[in-house]
């Protein structure tokens, strides 16, 4: 889009490009390919008696993710990820929504809110919930009074605390990649579609949410992901019912030690997390291709002006 | 208004006070003389001459600034690097680049810590302040990366050829033109490095040795061992009120810029 135009020849572009890339690359090389290269290495070793890494070589610790007992910790851990992004999404999209139809004066304002909470102490925030469903806090003060639980009873230590705390803390996360595309979404295309008789439920589910498509995709995977490894959460307001996969790794990694199994955990967990980035990507790449042709920019001439003349 | 319109902003005033309500409920129970914060007995600031007086709390604290304040210069000088590299060429190399700093993002923060702790390990680094360092350096590479390259994506680049075409040097360029228009987009990485150094409690669980305790750890085995839990509050309020600063310095620093 907006190519140099200097004189410079080619080889000392590449030379500047090598002298602005060697530092980060450099660094990331050393501190995150080679660490996550020496657990997918470690995954396959033997595991030895005192916790340290035998001589062997193994599949066996990348069977553990076959023993029932990690089968079950999968299917909640999945479970629970998907129920967390979905109340997230469905939180999170009225939300930008509205934000987006604010004056400009509004939306920072509400902007701040929201970047609040996602910026201050991440222990902090799940102490505060730790103390609200405590016996003695409110919300367990408030259930008592409304008959939900019974005296002397905790809010605390249930699945449904987990899922609570894990929507608190990642809803930010969902919110704020939903209305960066929603401030970019074209409104009036709302309107056309309401003129052509389309009710607001239909206008919202068949043109907004599309319309907003790669910002759902990344909030989704934002939330999902973090929620996938998270094992502070399940610890502390969880009870052992609540466990989830991150739980057996710190477990494995830091008292049990058995860093091979670990590993192949983690190893395992780490690929999903790939796999669900990189189907992201592709998928918002063919996104912007196909929109490029016969996308909303063709359909509204009046954008396509715009972008023209500025 | 329409009534979608009553609904989103509902949705949304709930979503606020979902937000805040634990965190108010916090810092009023940092003020109150009850020690399980159900019912407010009274007004105090026993708590807080209780948080000045922990010696472990100070030193995990002081500790924590360090890291962070070693921390965020080395990796917003990386992340800035970066995100100029990324920006201004398109090769196979900057393929590789942009998944290096991309995939810390989406991976287990769980995963980063253990493969850290057995790379300080295996390489004889050892485990402690330096660790601690290297690890959080790592992390905020990638975030000062995107922030700054959100930045220059709006970047008018024909300013640098005006100054090319002038007779500057690279030098020139970098330092009386781009540092001084790109300068509050770096800042505002830095302080989002910051911010993710003193908060960071999981890489750095993982890395740390013994005696190099940091302040998210200190809380988290305070919160695990149910002691003084109301100096918890104390110090949650005062953090609290921390980011409030570092919040609103950012968002000034990153304010779109007035039309003319």
């Amino acid at each position: 889009m907006e190519k140099s135009r200097n004189p410079r020849s080619a080889p000392a572009i590449r030379t500047t490009e090598w002298w602005l890339t060697l530092p980060s690359f450099g660094w990331l090389l050393v501190f995150f390919v080679i660490p996550a290269l020496i657990i997918l290495v470690i995954s396959f070793r033997t595991p030895d008696v005192t916790g340290g890494i035998g001589s062997g070589w193994t599949w066996g610790n990348w069977s553990a993710w076959l023993h029932a007992d990690v089968r079950v910790l999968t299917l909640r851990t999945l479970w629970v990820s998907a129920e967390t992004t979905a109340v997230c999404l469905a939180l999170a999209i009225p939300v930008a929504w509205f934000m987006a139809r604010c004056s400009v004066a509004w939306r920072g304002t509400l902007l701040l809110l929201v970047i609040l909470p996602f910026w201050t102490n991440f222990l902090i925030r799940v102490f505060a919930w730790k103390v609200l469903l405590n016996q003695d806090g409110l919300a367990a003060r408030l259930a008592r009074a409304l008959h939900i639980i019974g005296d002397g009873d905790t809010l605390l230590y249930h699945p449904g605390a987990v899922l609570l705390v894990l929507v608190y803390t990642h809803l930010p996360f969902a919110i704020l990649p939903l209305y960066a595309a929603a401030e970019k979404f074209d409104f009036s295309l709302l309107d056309a579609a309401r003129d052509l008789g389309a009710s607001a439920p239909r206008a919202f589910f068949s043109v907004f949410v599309p319309g907003i498509g790669a910002g759902v995709g990344a909030a989704a995977l934002m939330v999902f992901v973090a929620t996938l490894g998270n094992y502070l959460i399940p610890e502390i307001v969880g009870g052992h019912e609540s466990d989830m996969l991150g739980n057996r790794i710190a477990q494995r990694a830091l008292s049990d030690r058995n860093l091979p199994e670990a590993a192949a955990l983690a190893s395992g967990l780490a690929l999903a997390a790939v796999v669900l980035a990189a189907a992201l990507w592709k998928w918002q790449r063919r996104q912007v291709r196909t929109h490029a042709t016969n996308g909303p920019a063709e359909a509204n001439p009046a954008r396509h002006l715009q972008s023209e003349n500025s | 208004m329409t009534p979608r319109r009553t609904f989103s902003g509902t949705v949304t005033a709930l979503v606020l006070l979902f937000f805040h309500a634990p965190l108010i409920v916090l810092v009023a129970n940092s003020f109150n003389a009850s020690r399980f914060g159900g019912t407010w007995e009274g007004f105090t600031l026993h708590w807080y001459t209780d948080l000045a007086a922990n010696r472990e709390v100070l030193e995990a604290f002081g500790r924590t600034l360090k890291i962070a304040l070693l921390a965020t210069p080395a990796a917003t000088l990386l992340g800035t690097l970066a995100a100029f590299a990324l920006h201004r060429h398109h090769s196979r190399l900057q393929s590789a680049h942009l998944v290096c700093v991309q995939l810390p993002l989406v991976l287990p923060e769980i995963l980063m810590g253990f493969s850290l702790l057995l790379f300080f390990i295996a390489t004889g680094w050892g485990l402690g302040i330096t660790a601690i360092w290297a690890a959080h350096v790592t992390f905020c590479i990638s975030f000062v990366a995107m922030i700054i390259l959100a930045r220059l994506q709006d970047f008018d680049f024909t300013l640098v050829d005006a100054a090319r075409d002038l007779g500057a040097s690279a030098w020139q360029v970098a330092w009386r033109v781009l540092l001084p228009l790109l300068w509050p987009g770096i800042l505002a990485g830095a302080l989002m490095a910051f911010t993710l150094s003193i908060d960071d409690f999981v890489i750095t669980f993982f890395v740390s040795g013994p005696g190099t305790t940091t302040l998210p750890v200190q809380i988290y085995s305070m919160m695990k061992t149910s002691r003084s839990l109301p100096v918890i509050n104390a110090l949650s309020a005062l953090l609290l009120f921390g980011t409030i600063l570092l919040v609103a310095t950012s968002q000034w620093l990153t304010r779109p810029p007035r039309r003319p």
